[in-house]
């Protein structure tokens, strides 16, 4: 058993650790709320004083909110849709008796390995560019106008660029949850002779759902702040300012930290929001 | 599963899931691809899947024209290092956490993970300014701790639930037989701990090897990195895909090659546990 000496050095060799973590919590939450209350613009006279909540306000009001609002939930949701309906499939494909599995499934974990910017560049070069992307040939090849995606249908290429690298790890996991299947349930009720959707609706489906929460939250904690991407395609533009994208903006291009940090603020309750959820997740497994 | 199927059912299985692992892996295949074609051939119509002569000229030309090695370098720099400072300074905290809990164990290791939860652009000024007074903007320290403290939860977490396997009885043998803590870490915890340090390692490598919202925000030109280094490719002049795809082979290749091996410990890693 642990006794009172073994219990101090416990505490002293988690001390490094917690203090780290409670600094790059406090320290930087501490300056956001501070500049969300001020005017505060570096480049043009600094800080001009304490201004309440009317950064609060200007943010929310300001022509650009409510379309990042509507861009951020379009990406999430649209990326979280795809990712974990194909994921499903995708993992009971994977579960299956077949030759190569390993190598499968190494086929279909890849892209996740993929940096950021490298995908987004290699899908808006190389696949959806009007002129040269392969897209567009596959397009002529049938007899149609090639599309200028990031330009035409902005909104649904990003989704698939970033649905293209999420759907690996959705994938993996649930994998991960479909090998710990009791095989001999779902054979009892084959034998039984539930149809295969019916097995599929009422056994596998069931026995994911704890793995499909934990690929949403994660996920939409991760798609919240996408940005890479974003960076790299559009800059923001077409309509694919994310509320991330927003607030880089505002911070870093305009320069006005005051307004950014109060945008910062609303992103911070918004994760948490979601974070809470997941941690409830989490926690109780803790338990077990 | 060990049910018995038929040969056609496998190989139906078999031909679908090649299909769809192709179809996933393609992007990928065609950008290696392309980095061995000469610029025309890149952009012939039709495309060239195979039939090109294969030349090695974009990878010389990138190394050339770029100082391809210093970000490179930068990356090594920057996964490595922030890697390894996590797990030191982590190694100690799971070790407590797992094998001498106390009450407050479980929200401490909650307090953590809610710490990655935070959105990095709401703390993006902060962190600027902070850079800006210490002076490590475009330095590779800055990003190195960076670097670090995000990851550290994700570090804590994976260790802990690597060490939480290791039986205590073995520990308190150990300590009958008059170990002391030292001792004790150093003779019988770490060989045990080895393969799990390693998969945190590896997984922490990745994250941060692909990390692209501080590397992008935080860098210049010194530091660096290769996601940086890639995001510079996004004007394009000319012709260029067959440098881009070079370019891009380069960045990804080594962290495809870990990923590969670190897949079970992705899942582990990324779900802190949740899934197993």
């Amino acid at each position: 058993m642990a006794t009172q000496h073994s219990r101090s050095a416990a505490r002293i060799m988690m001390a490094p650790a917690v203090i780290l973590l409670l600094g790059w919590m406090l320290v930087p939450l501490m300056m956001t709320l501070y500049f969300s209350f001020k005017k505060y613009l570096p480049l043009r006279g600094g800080d001009l004083g304490w201004v309440g909540f009317e950064n609060y306000a200007r943010f929310v009001s300001s022509s650009s909110f409510w379309p990042a609002v509507s861009a951020t939930l379009m990406i999430v949701v649209g990326v979280l849709l795809i990712t974990s309906i194909l994921g499903v499939l995708l993992a009971i494909l994977l579960d299956q008796p077949m030759w190569g599995q390993g190598i499968v499934r190494i086929l279909v974990i890849a892209p996740f390995f993929v940096m950021p910017t490298v995908s987004a560049l290699v899908w808006k070069n190389m696949f959806m560019d009007p002129v040269n992307g392969l897209l567009a040939h596959l397009w002529k090849f049938f007899g149609a106008d090639p599309v200028a995606w990031l330009t035409e249908v902005p909104m649904g290429s990003i989704i698939m660029i970033v649905s293209w690298q999420w759907l690996p790890f959705a994938t993996l996991i649930l994998l991960t949850a479909i090998q710990s299947l009791d095989s001999e349930q779902l054979e009892a009720s084959e034998m039984d002779g539930a149809p295969v959707l019916a097995r599929f609706w009422y056994i596998v489906l069931p026995h994911l759902s704890r793995a499909l929460t934990v690929v949403i939250l994660i996920q939409t904690i991760f798609l919240l702040s996408i940005f890479a991407e974003i960076f790299v395609t559009t800059q923001g533009a077409f309509g694919t300012k994310t509320l991330s994208y927003l607030i880089f903006q505002r911070v870093l291009e305009s320069q006005n930290v005051g307004l950014g940090s109060a945008g910062g603020v609303y992103a911070i309750i918004l994760a948490n929001i979601v974070a809470l959820f997941l941690m409830r997740i989490v926690g109780k497994n803790l338990d077990t | 599963m060990a049910r018995a199927v038929t040969t056609k059912r496998k190989s139906i299985n078999t031909a679908l899931a090649w299909a769809v692992g192709l179809l996933i892996f393609f992007p990928i295949l065609w950008t290696v691809l392309t980095s061995f074609k000469t610029e025309a051939q890149a952009i012939a119509d039709p495309p060239i899947f195979l039939g090109f002569d294969w030349t090695f000229e974009n990878y010389s030309t990138v190394m050339e024209r770029s100082n391809y090695m210093r970000f490179l370098w930068n990356s090594v720099i920057i996964a490595g290092g922030s890697t390894i400072l996590g797990v030191i300074i982590a190694v100690p905290a799971a070790w407590s956490m797992a094998f001498v809990p106390s009450k407050r164990t479980k929200d401490i290791l909650m307090w953590m993970l809610s710490t990655k939860m935070l959105p990095a652009v709401g703390v993006l000024y902060p962190i600027y300014l902070l850079f800006i007074r210490l002076g490590w903007l475009d330095s590779r320290v800055g990003l190195v701790i960076v670097l670090m403290l995000i990851n550290l939860p994700i570090i804590v977490w994976m260790l802990y639930t690597y060490f939480k396997e290791i039986p205590g009885e073995i520990l308190e043998a150990a300590r009958m037989d008059g170990a002391s803590l030292k001792e004790e870490i150093l003779y019988v915890l770490t060989p045990m701990a080895v393969p799990g340090i390693a998969s945190t390692l590896l997984l922490n490598v990745i994250l941060a090897w692909n990390e692209a919202f501080w590397t992008l925000n935080l860098t210049a030109a010194k530091a660096a990195p290769l996601t940086a280094f890639i995001a510079s490719y996004s004007s394009p002049e000319g012709l260029f895909y067959a440098k881009l795809s070079a370019a891009s082979t380069m960045a990804i290749a080594p962290i495809l090659i870990l990923g590969w091996f670190s897949q079970k410990q992705l899942v582990r890693g990324l779900t802190f546990g949740a899934v197993k």
